[in-house]
């Protein structure tokens, strides 16, 4: 069960960086994780008052604070204009309405969740994250870095413009996810995010131009090979590696056929 | 800590724990509808509305309440009586228990949208479960009270 000591409303990002150095703080995003966890939290710092909660579009870029809830995101219709209704495909799997209007952005990223939709997403674009003390650096970065104590503002996602496709494998509907996957273009290459592997979430590129602009059904079975052979799985109650290992190839093929604007069977 | 709210439309003071839930303090003050189910964020019994948005009470600290307005079924009495009386004529009542919180979901999703499709009312409700009914007859009760706003 949890427990908290003192709780504090931070007034800057300053007194919350400073408070979360210490041993047994921690900040608060959704809680919808922290509320099961058993260790004792001596001061929960809530970020809520700060103005993270909001989703900026410019030419360029989404800025998305750490504080926006799934559902805002899921509902944003810039957004889901970009990525062709990715985002809202991701987000609309997990649990319900009501969790994802308490989940935050930051607080699925920062986690880094093996089983994280919100982190295969934008592994699919060109997203940066913002940390506090650690400045903006790539995802595909922020992914390998070792959880520490900074404090992630905001996600950047650059417009550059291309196709985005999501696709998940669920044993039942709203529950975590055994794979996910979203494929997409953009720069002129494809690339694929994986994610529940079950570990976090990782990218592949086609650095071999296997899938041509126009995508064929053999080049995009040929992707789903490539991909599966660089993406390291594994098992546990969920499914085995060697299941996962053969989602990978069939969601990465179907994904790219939709991409490729053709029938992909789901 | 200190805490000062709207609850169901009156204001409401109390000194809570940092670690009290929405969940508790609000069954703490009368609203029983409110109910634990899995404790952990997947079953949509505890729903409420804050500040208008449908959450789930057993996820959100009581103190992040703070200066919001919290809505449960006790306060949604006059719009929920519009069509409980339809999930009741589809037997979707059953036992019961996860009533209140397909309740409040539901009165969200009509607030949010008052002409749901059958697919857009199973995306909106899919938060709530039901180990009674398999959820068709609550689709057909919904479908039935909307149907009959039309007519």
């Amino acid at each position: 069960m949890m427990t908290i000591r003192d709780y504090v409303m931070a007034e800057s990002l300053e007194q919350a960086f400073a408070l979360n150095q210490k041993k047994g703080s921690r900040i608060l995003g959704g809680m919808l994780w922290l509320r099961l966890s058993s260790t004792p939290i001596t001061t929960a710092i809530d970020l809520g008052a700060l103005g993270l909660d909001t989703i900026e579009e410019t030419e360029d870029a989404f800025s998305i604070g750490a504080m926006a809830r799934l559902r805002q995101l899921e509902q944003h219709p810039g957004l889901n204009a970009y990525t062709q209704g990715a985002v809202k495909d991701a987000l609309g799997s997990i649990v319900g309405v009501q969790f994802r209007n308490l989940a935050t952005v930051g607080g699925s990223i920062f986690g880094r969740f093996g089983f994280s939709d919100v982190l295969t997403v934008f592994l699919s674009m060109d997203t940066e994250v913002e940390l506090y003390q650690g400045g903006v650096l790539p995802l595909t970065d922020f992914i390998r870095q070792k959880r520490d104590r900074d404090i992630l503002t905001r996600l950047i996602v650059y417009k550059k413009p291309g196709r985005f496709v999501y696709r998940s494998m669920r044993a039942a509907s709203t529950d975590f996810p055994v794979l996910t996957c979203a494929v997409s273009r953009w720069d002129g290459v494809f690339r694929a995010a994986i994610g529940a592997r079950p570990m976090a979430a990782v990218r592949v590129e086609d650095e071999t131009g296997i899938l041509p602009e126009a995508v064929t059904e053999e080049a995009a079975a040929a992707f789903g090979e490539y991909v599966a052979a660089r993406v390291k799985t594994a098992g546990n109650l969920r499914g085995s590696a060697a299941y996962r290992t053969h989602l990978v190839k069939v969601l990465t093929t179907r994904a790219a056929l939709a991409l490729g604007g053709m029938h992909d069977e789901t | 800590m200190k805490l000062d709210l709207t609850l169901n439309g009156r204001a409401v003071s109390d000194d809570v724990r940092p670690d009290l839930t929405l969940l508790e303090f609000l069954r703490e003050h009368g609203c029983l509808s409110v109910k634990q189910g899995c404790g952990t964020a997947n079953c949509g019994l505890c729903t409420v509305l804050l500040d208008d948005v449908p959450v789930l009470s057993c996820s959100v600290l009581a103190v992040r309440a703070n200066g919001r307005a919290v809505v449960t079924l006790e306060g949604l009495q006059e719009e929920a009586s519009a069509f409980v009386g339809f999930l009741a004529d589809q037997g979707a009542d059953q036992c019961g228990f996860c009533n209140p919180g397909m309740v409040m979901n539901t009165i969200a999703l009509l607030r949010e949208n008052p002409d749901p499709s059958d697919d857009e009312i199973r995306a909106y409700l899919a938060g709530n479960l039901c180990r009674c009914s398999g959820y068709e007859g609550q689709l057909r009760g919904i479908r039935a009270y909307l149907d009959s706003r039309k007519e």
